[in-house]
C-alpha cells in the first residue's frame, strides 16, 4: 500500500489544478456573476421604461414643464453633455482591451514604451472611468439645480435609482482598476496575472454595455 | 440490518481529523462543515418556525380565541412564512448542496472554499437580523410576499418591515454567492470520465436550482432595493398618488418568487431520485428524462409568475397565457412522479424511513400538485384565491413535497455524515405520525377553504362550517410537534450511540459511498475515474447495470476499467500524509458578512431618526468590510 500511497499524494498534488472544463473557476464564476447581474439591470431598466411617461409630476425627461404655481422647469436630460460621458465610456473599454494586451504580451516585441505599458493603459481606464463618473457627479447636480431630485416624481425615483446603481457599479470597477494598477507598480503584472486582469475586464466591459442599453433606452428614445 | 453495520474499525478512526472548538467552526472553509452549520442553523430555524405554526394553529384553534392579538398575529404569520422559507427549506437544501455535491462529483471541496463559509456567515446573520426583532413585538408583519403598499412608507411605517426588507437582502448575498460557487463546482470540478449526462440526479437538480438561483434573486433584489428607497429615501416606486403602481411590486416580487418555489422543491425531488433507486436497486428510471424534465421546470418556471395574480384582473389574453403556461409545467412534473413510480416498478424495495420518506413525498406532493394544476384555471383560482385552499395547497408542496424529501435525504444520508444510523424505530414513529399529522392539519385546510375561510385572519366567529376542520388542522399541528420532537432526540442520540455504518450501507451506486463514514477532510485520497453513472454498482452489483451506458463498450475492458479507479477507500490517513493541500481556515468571510450586517443595520439607526449615528455605522461598516474583503482576496487559500 505504501507504494500507491506515494502514487496518491503525487497525484494529488497534479489534480490540485484539475478543472473538468480547462477554464479557471474564476472565469465560470464571473460569466455567473453577469447573468445575475443581467437580470439586476433588466429589472431596474424594465421598471424605468414602464414608468415612462406615468409621473404625475414634471419635470421631465424630454419636455420642459411649467408647475401649477407658474414656475417653469426645462427639458431635463442633455443628450450632447451625457454623448461625451458615453464616448469616454466606450473609449475606456479600449483602454482595457489594451491593458490586458499588454499583460498578457509583457516582454514580447511591440509591447515595449508607453504604448505597450500595463500601466499606462490600466491607468488610462481608471481615469476615463473617472471622468465618465466625474460626467455622472455634474450631471446628477445640474439635474437638482433644475428640480429633480429622487423625492421629485416617479420619472426621477426610476432615473436616479438606474443611473444611481449603473453609476455604483462603475466606481467599484475603477477602484478594481486602482487596484490593479496599485499591484503592477508594487510589483508588475505579467502574464500569470493575465487572468486576474481578464475577469476584471469581463467586468469593465459588461459595466460598459450595460451603459449602452441605458443610454439608447434612457436618453436617445423619446 | 445486521449486514448493513460496519466493522468498529472505521468509526474509531472517524474522528482523527475532526477539529473542535468555536474558532474552528467560525474559520472552517470545509464544505462538509459548512454542510453541517447550515443543517444544525436551519433545524434551529426549523423548531422556531414550527413554534410559529403552532402559535397560529393554536389561535385558530377554536371560534373568537384570544390567544394573541391582531397585531401579534400578523408578526407571526409573517416570520413563519419568511422563516421556513429562508431560513429553513432554503438552507436544509443548501446543507445538502454542501455536503453531497462535492462527494458526488468526486471532488476535494468546492470551487471556491472562502465564499462558501461567507455564504454561510451571511445566512446566518442575516437570519438573526430578520428573527430577532421578534422579542422586540417589532417582527415584519405584512407576510412573507410583502406587498407593497402596505409594505410601503404610508401603510407600513414602523420599524417591523424595514427588518423584513432588509434582511431579505442579506439572504438574498448568500443564495447568490452559494449559486455562483456551486455553478462553478458543478461545471468545473467534475472527477474524469463523469459526463453532465453521468452526474448523479441530485447534482443534476442541484444545479438546476442554482441557475434559478442567479436568474430570480436579482430581480426580488431590484424589487427590494425600490421598496427599500421608498421607505427610507422617499421615492414613489410603489407609489399610487405618485403614478406609482402596487402591481409593480407582485410582477416583480413573483417573477423571483415562483421559480423559488422551485428552488424549494427540486432539491428535494434529487433527494428522492437519489433514495428510490437505492432501495428499489434499480436504476433510476428514465435518467435523461428526469434531467430534461428538471431543466424544463426551470426553463417553465420563469414563465408562470402571473398565476399569483390573477385576482388583480389582468385581462383573458394575460390570465390565458399564465394559464397554460401553468398547467404546461405540470407535464415535466408529472413524468417526474411517473418515473419515480416506474424506478420502484419491478425492483426489489426495501423499506427503511428513508424510503418511506420517499414514496411519501411522490404521494403527498401529488396531492399538491394538483390542486396546483387547479390554480392554472382563473375562473377555479379566483374562487380559491386568498382562502385556506391555497394554504393547503402549498403546504403539500412544501411540507408533503420538499420537507418529506428533505427528511427522506437525512436519514439516508446520515449514516455517510456521522458514520452511525439513525434509530429505524423512533424514524418509524416520526415518520407515521409526521404522515398522520400533516394530511390531519393539511387536508380539511382544503374544505375551509372551499368554505370560504380566507387566508391571514387571526379569528373567526363560530357557526361558518369552519370550526370542525380548524380544529382537525390544530390537532395535526401537535402530532407534528411530537414527530419532530421524536426526530430531534433521534438525531442527537443518535450522532453518539447509533449502529455503526459502513461506507456503503445502502448498497448505493454513486461516488460518496466509495469513501469512508464520515468522510475524511480531503473526502477523495484519488480522485476517482467514472466510467459509468452508476460506479459504485459497477463495482457491487454490475447485475443492475444492463443497459447503462460505459466508456467502453466492451464487458471485459468495463470490469477492469472501473474496478481500478472507483474502488472503495479504508483507510483513513490525514491529507498531511497523502500530501494533498488543504484550503486554510480563516475568519475573513466572516467578517465581510458581519461588515455586510452592519451596513444594512444603519439603515435602521436613520429610520429611528439619529442620522449621524446611522452614516457612521453604515460607513462603519462599509469600511469594515471592503477591509476585510482586501484582506481576504490578498491571502493565500491554501
Amino acid at each position: 500500500m505504501s507504494t500507491a500511497a506515494t502514487a496518491g499524494a503525487h497525484e494529488a498534488h497534479e489534480h490540485t489544478h484539475y478543472t473538468t472544463t480547462g477554464l479557471h473557476h474564476r472565469k465560470i464564476a464571473m460569466w455567473a456573476f453577469i447573468g445575475s447581474e443581467c437580470m439586476l439591470f433588466g429589472s431596474l431598466i424594465t421598471t424605468y421604461l414602464v414608468y415612462k411617461g406615468r409621473s404625475v409630476a414634471g419635470p421631465f425627461p424630454h419636455e420642459a414643464w411649467t408647475s401649477p404655481d407658474g414656475k417653469a422647469f426645462p427639458a431635463i436630460l442633455d443628450i450632447p453633455v451625457t454623448s461625451a460621458s458615453t464616448f469616454v465610456l466606450l473609449m475606456s473599454s479600449l483602454f482595457m482591451v489594451l491593458a490586458l494586451a499588454a499583460v498578457e504580451n509583457k516582454g514580447k516585441p511591440g509591447y515595449e514604451g508607453r504604448l505597450g505599458s500595463s500601466k499606462f493603459w490600466l491607468a488610462a481606464t481608471a481615469a476615463a472611468g473617472a471622468t465618465f463618473l466625474g460626467f455622472q457627479a455634474f450631471e446628477f447636480t445640474s439635474f437638482v439645480h433644475h428640480g429633480l431630485t429622487i423625492k421629485t416624481n416617479l420619472f426621477g425615483s426610476s432615473f436616479f435609482t438606474l443611473t444611481g446603481f449603473h453609476g455604483a457599479h462603475v466606481a467599484v470597477g475603477v477602484l478594481w482598476l486602482m487596484t490593479m494598477l496599485f499591484i503592477d507598480i508594487k510589483r508588475g503584472l505579467g502574464p500569470k496575472d493575465a487572468l486576474n486582469v481578464d475577469i476584471m475586464a469581463l467586468y469593465w466591459h459588461f459595466v460598459d454595455v450595460v451603459w449602452i442599453a441605458i443610454f439608447t433606452l434612457v436618453y436617445l428614445i423619446k | 440490518m445486521a449486514s448493513l453495520a460496519a466493522s468498529p474499525t472505521h468509526a474509531s478512526a472517524a474522528s482523527t481529523s475532526e477539529q473542535t472548538g468555536l474558532w474552528s467552526w467560525l474559520t472552517t472553509v470545509d464544505h462538509k462543515r459548512i454542510g453541517m452549520l447550515y443543517l444544525y442553523t436551519a433545524l434551529f430555524y426549523l423548531l422556531v418556525g414550527g413554534l410559529e405554526a403552532l402559535v397560529l394553529r393554536t389561535q385558530l384553534a377554536k371560534p373568537n380565541m384570544g390567544l394573541i392579538s391582531a397585531e401579534t398575529y400578523n408578526q407571526v404569520f409573517t416570520m413563519h412564512g419568511t422563516t421556513m422559507i429562508f431560513l429553513v427549506v432554503m438552507p436544509l437544501s443548501a446543507a445538502f448542496f454542501n455536503y453531497l455535491i462535492p462527494l458526488q462529483i468526486g471532488a476535494r471541496d468546492v470551487a471556491f472554499p472562502r465564499l462558501n463559509a461567507f455564504s454561510y456567515w451571511v445566512y446566518a446573520l442575516g437570519g438573526l437580523f430578520i428573527t430577532l426583532p421578534i422579542f422586540f413585538g417589532v417582527a415584519p408583519n405584512g407576510g412573507w410576499f410583502g406587498y407593497a403598499p402596505l409594505s410601503g412608507p404610508t401603510y407600513g411605517g414602523g420599524f417591523n418591515m424595514d427588518f423584513w426588507v432588509l434582511g431579505l437582502q442579506i439572504l438574498g448575498i448568500s443564495s447568490l454567492a452559494a449559486a455562483f460557487n456551486f455553478i462553478t463546482t458543478i461545471i468545473n470540478l467534475r472527477a474524469p470520465g463523469m459526463t453532465l449526462m453521468r452526474m448523479p440526479m441530485f447534482t443534476w437538480m442541484s444545479f438546476v436550482v442554482q441557475f434559478m438561483v442567479v436568474l430570480a434573486f436579482p430581480v426580488v433584489t431590484a424589487a427590494l432595493f425600490f421598496l427599500q428607497f421608498d421607505r427610507f429615501f422617499g421615492t414613489h416606486f410603489y407609489e399610487v398618488a405618485a403614478g406609482g403602481d402596487p402591481l409593480l411590486w407582485q410582477h416583480l416580487f413573483w417573477v423571483f418568487g415562483h421559480p423559488e418555489v422551485y428552488i424549494l422543491i427540486l432539491p428535494a425531488f434529487g433527494l428522492v431520485s437519489e433514495v428510490l433507486p437505492t432501495h428499489s436497486r434499480k436504476p433510476l428510471f428514465g435518467y435523461n428524462v428526469m434531467a430534461y424534465s428538471g431543466i424544463m421546470i426551470g426553463f417553465l418556471g420563469f414563465g408562470v409568475w402571473a398565476h399569483h395574480m390573477f385576482a388583480v384582473g389582468m385581462g383573458p389574453v394575460a390570465d390565458s397565457i399564465f394559464s397554460v403556461a401553468t398547467m404546461l409545467i405540470g407535464i415535466p412534473t408529472g413524468v417526474k412522479i411517473f418515473n419515480w413510480i416506474a424506478t420502484m416498478y419491478g425492483g426489489s424495495l426495501r423499506f427503511p424511513v428513508s424510503m418511506k420518506f420517499a414514496i411519501g413525498l411522490v404521494a403527498m406532493f401529488t396531492i399538491g400538485g394538483i390542486s396546483g394544476v387547479m390554480h392554472a384555471s382563473p375562473p377555479s383560482d379566483l374562487q380559491q384565491t386568498d382562502t385556506y385552499f391555497v394554504v393547503a395547497h402549498f403546504h403539500y408542496v412544501l411540507y408533503g413535497g420538499a420537507m418529506l424529501g428533505i427528511f427522506a435525504g437525512l436519514y439516508h444520508y446520515f449514516p455517510k455524515i456521522t458514520g452511525r444510523f439513525m434509530s429505524e424505530r423512533l424514524g418509524e414513529w416520526h415518520f407515521w405520525l409526521n404522515f398522520i399529522g400533516l394530511n390531519l392539519t393539511f387536508f380539511p385546510m382544503h374544505f375551509s377553504g372551499m368554505l370560504g375561510m380566507p387566508r391571514r385572519i387571526y379569528t373567526y366567529d363560530a357557526g361558518q362550517g369552519w370550526d370542525l376542520f380548524n380544529l382537525m388542522s390544530t390537532s395535526g399541528t401537535y402530532m407534528l410537534l411530537i414527530a419532530g420532537l421524536i426526530f430531534a432526540y433521534n438525531f442527537f442520540t443518535s450522532r453518539r450511540n447509533g449502529a455503526l455504518a459502513s461506507n456503503d450501507p445502502w448498497g448505493a451506486p454513486t461516488l460518496e459511498w466509495s469513501i469512508p463514514s464520515p468522510p475524511p477532510e480531503y473526502n477523495f485520497a484519488q480522485i476517482p475515474e467514472v466510467t459509468s453513472r452508476y460506479p459504485m454498482w459497477d463495482l457491487k452489483a454490475p447485475d443492475r447495470m444492463a443497459g447503462i451506458k460505459h466508456t467502453h463498450a466492451d464487458a471485459a475492458v468495463i470490469a477492469e476499467a472501473h474496478a481500478v479507479p472507483v474502488h472503495e477507500e479504508t483507510e483513513r490517513r490525514t491529507a498531511q500524509e497523502l500530501g494533498i493541500p488543504m484550503p486554510f481556515p480563516t475568519i475573513k468571510p466572516f467578517m465581510v458578512a458581519l461588515g455586510i450586517v452592519i451596513l444594512f443595520s444603519g439603515l435602521i439607526v436613520m429610520h429611528a431618526g439619529n442620522f449621524p449615528l446611522a452614516m457612521a455605522t453604515m460607513l462603519g461598516g462599509a469600511a469594515f468590510m471592503v477591509g476585510s474583503l482586501y484582506a481576504w482576496l490578498t491571502s493565500p487559500l491554501e
